[in-house]
């Protein structure tokens, strides 16, 4: 087990850079999240951990060891991919028994520990069969199990959940999780699907354009996203992002917002209405020269005649527990409010007035050039 | 509910015999498609087939004019035990031999240096591939050339073999085989660039990281899942090196072929229907050519299905 770290680590193919300057440090057990849409550089990040990708700057480390002109083979490193990528030639035991053989590990000792592997992902009577005869979840265990078999220093996991059902994907999240907890091993998980970097990652990096954007624990990333594009990435739906600007409270007594410490304060206007802003914040939006973006997730608003903030519902989306009213502002941006299934639904093209939860914590504001957080909050 | 059963009951024969009206005219039609391609293969391959066996049953005097008369099945055993059969059929089974796995494996050799995805690997791949349109005339005389005692590239390399290669017995056969292999290349390098193509990248790549070398990765995860297109291939070429007869035609021609033991069984048997005039002789030759080709075609599908892996 190890550390693995990437230390201004970029990679261009051609004139495009799938990585720009990451510089991201894995702590030796850690599970760790790469998170982010298709094309953003997280695979190839990974791909450069396993050896498979050269970097084109900058170094990586596994463990005190600079890795840049290692093999993969001599990496020890181990990876699940999303198509599991079995050997279809040879049995389960095989499969399992690969990466043993390739060692050198005598015959005796390979069948204890192909043995040992395959009990702890419960694929005992499966041994004798070819990855043909499998279903897609007993595949994925047995890459897992070729992966785990020969105790390698770190994991690397590129979506191997995305080709299960979601059932089976959700029991498989955990079983991935029980596992690299009782295994102890560094592990980086790339993965797209915000729900599996939440339930999963013990910290997570989102990643846009090759660009690491914030690497947080799951918590802190929901709660104080470091710009925008986390902000409206994470969360389902994401966080309602209203441009606007900063003003001097005129203490007109529409402190309806979150409003406990907003005296003496300023306000936040957007096209939608205004509200009041905590102190700390105001300071710090009070520094910047341009715009700012108020950010506020859909479970912070309700429906309420006495709001601060009024839009017009466009779409009312019933999803079982909850529904989603995706209403939109007057300068035309949009804003979903997350309220559960039992709360009143308003009609399509009905004006609303929403309310924001009194928590100061459910105000988050960016700077609109440069999109980063304002305050430290 | 009596009335629906009974309209039921009495709707069933007519919808049956609606159904069979229904199949009898789709049947028409298929057979009515049919017509063109079976006019061709009829004309071409059936009844020359069909014919080919009658002929068998024939024995054609050796003095011009006279008809053929009917032998049933005795001339069979005297053909088959000629010198002049089991000769060719020995230089044949060389031939095959010297042949099939030169040219699949360099094939292989070419198609997996030609899969890394290097700058103007695609130009490679056209030259590789190039020999399949060439034909086995223009072949042969290239070859011809660079053979040449005199103005070849044999001499240029101050290699002057006594007699020259294409009069050898030892050469003759081996030289016709290099002109073979080098046709046959274009065909098996393209075979197995596709078999290649099929072969998953993350396949290789998990190999690589379970600790597989190069050569590992390719006798271990490359060449079995290859092996459908590898026994595609053994089937293939092996029918085309029974078939070959162009190249000793041409370079060496029926009065020398059998004294450099270059007689390829087809080869034996266009003489003998053409030179000898001696249609029954070449018909059971012919025959025999039909059953090897057979025999081993299923021969190596049974036995090498079983090794096979097909995937999925």
């Amino acid at each position: 087990m190890a550390q693995v770290s990437f230390e201004g680590v970029t990679k261009r193919f051609g004139d495009t850079v799938a990585v720009d300057a990451l510089t991201l440090t894995i702590p030796d057990g850690e599970l760790l999240v790469l998170l982010g849409s298709s094309g953003c550089g997280k695979t190839t990040a990974l791909r450069l951990v396993a050896g498979f990708e050269e970097a084109t700057e900058g170094r990586i480390s596994i463990g005190a060891r600079v890795v840049n002109d290692i093999d993969p083979k001599d990496r020890d490193v181990a990876m699940v991919c999303q198509s599991y990528a079995l050997y279809p030639h040879l049995s389960v035991a095989r499969n399992i028994e690969f990466p043993l053989r390739q060692r050198g590990m005598a015959k005796d000792q390979r069948a204890v520990k192909v043995k040992e592997a395959a009990a702890t992902l419960g694929l005992d009577s499966l041994l004798e069969r070819k990855p043909a005869q499998l279903s897609g979840g007993q595949r994925q265990r047995v890459a897992l199990a070729r992966a785990i078999v020969r105790e390698p220093q770190v994991f690397l996991m590129d979506e191997p959940l995305s080709n299960l059902d979601a059932a089976l994907r959700i029991q498989t999240r955990a079983d991935i999780v029980a596992l690299q907890d009782r295994l102890g091993t560094t592990t980086l998980y790339v993965t797209h699907d915000q729900v599996e970097a939440m339930t999963m990652g013990d910290r997570i990096a989102v990643m846009s354009h090759g660009v690491l954007q914030q690497v947080a624990a799951p918590e802190d990333l929901y709660a104080r996203p470091a710009n925008t594009f986390v902000a409206g990435f994470l969360g389902s739906p994401g966080m309602n992002l209203l441009p606007g600007h900063v003003t001097q409270d005129t203490g007109d007594g529409l402190a309806d917002g979150p409003a406990d410490g907003a005296g003496g304060g300023g306000r936040v206007e957007v096209s939608a209405g205004s509200l009041p802003l905590p102190p700390g914040l105001h300071r710090a939006a009070h520094a910047t020269t341009g715009g700012v973006v108020l950010g506020l997730r859909p479970e912070a608003l309700r429906i309420d005649a006495s709001g601060p903030l009024r839009a017009i519902v466009t779409i009312v989306e019933l999803l079982g527990a909850e529904t989603h009213v995706i209403c939109q502002s007057p300068d035309g941006s949009q804003m979903i409010v997350r309220q559960t299934a039992q709360a009143a639904r308003p009609s399509p093209h009905e004006q609303v007035r929403i309310a924001v939860d009194p928590d100061p914590a459910s105000l988050h504001l960016f700077d609109a050039t440069t999109t980063e957080r304002l305050g430290a909050g | 509910m009596t009335i629906t059963t009974d309209a039921r009951r009495a709707g069933r024969p007519a919808h049956a015999a609606g159904l069979r009206a229904r199949h009898r005219r789709e049947a028409g039609l298929a057979y009515l498609l049919l017509v063109p391609a079976l006019a061709v293969f009829g004309v071409f391959t059936f009844y020359p087939f069909f014919r080919n066996f009658k002929l068998m049953l024939y024995e054609t005097p050796p003095v011009p004019g006279l008809p053929a008369h009917y032998v049933g099945l005795h001339q069979i055993g005297p053909v088959l035990s000629s010198t002049q059969f089991t000769q060719s059929l020995l230089t044949t089974l060389v031939f095959v031999v010297l042949v099939v796995p030169t040219s699949l494996v360099l094939g292989l050799a070419l198609a997996v240096a030609a899969h890394r995805k290097l700058k103007g690997m695609a130009v490679y791949r056209m030259i590789f591939s190039s020999t399949v349109v060439s034909s086995v005339a223009v072949a042969s005389v290239v070859f011809g050339t660079l053979l040449n005692p005199v103005v070849g590239l044999l001499p240029w390399l101050g290699i002057n073999p006594t007699p020259p290669a294409l009069e050898s017995t030892t050469w003759a056969l081996p030289a016709v085989a290099v002109i073979t292999i080098w046709q046959f290349l274009g065909l098996s390098f393209i075979i197995m660039s596709a078999g290649l193509q099929s072969v998953p990248d993350e396949l290789l790549e998990a190999a690589q990281i379970d600790g597989a070398g190069t050569w590992t990765r390719f006798w271990r995860v490359t060449v079995p899942l290859l092996s459908p297109t590898i026994f595609f291939a053994v089937i293939v070429s092996t029918i085309y090196a029974f078939q070959s007869f162009g190249a000793v035609d041409i370079l060496i021609g029926y009065q020398n072929a059998a004294q450099v033991h270059a007689n390829v069984l087809i080869y034996e048997i266009v003489n003998t229907l053409q030179v000898q005039n001696n249609p029954g002789a070449a018909a059971i030759m012919a025959t025999v050519l039909f059953l090897i080709t057979l025999g081993l075609t299923v021969l190596q599908m049974r036995f090498l299905e079983r090794r096979v892996h097909y995937g999925g």
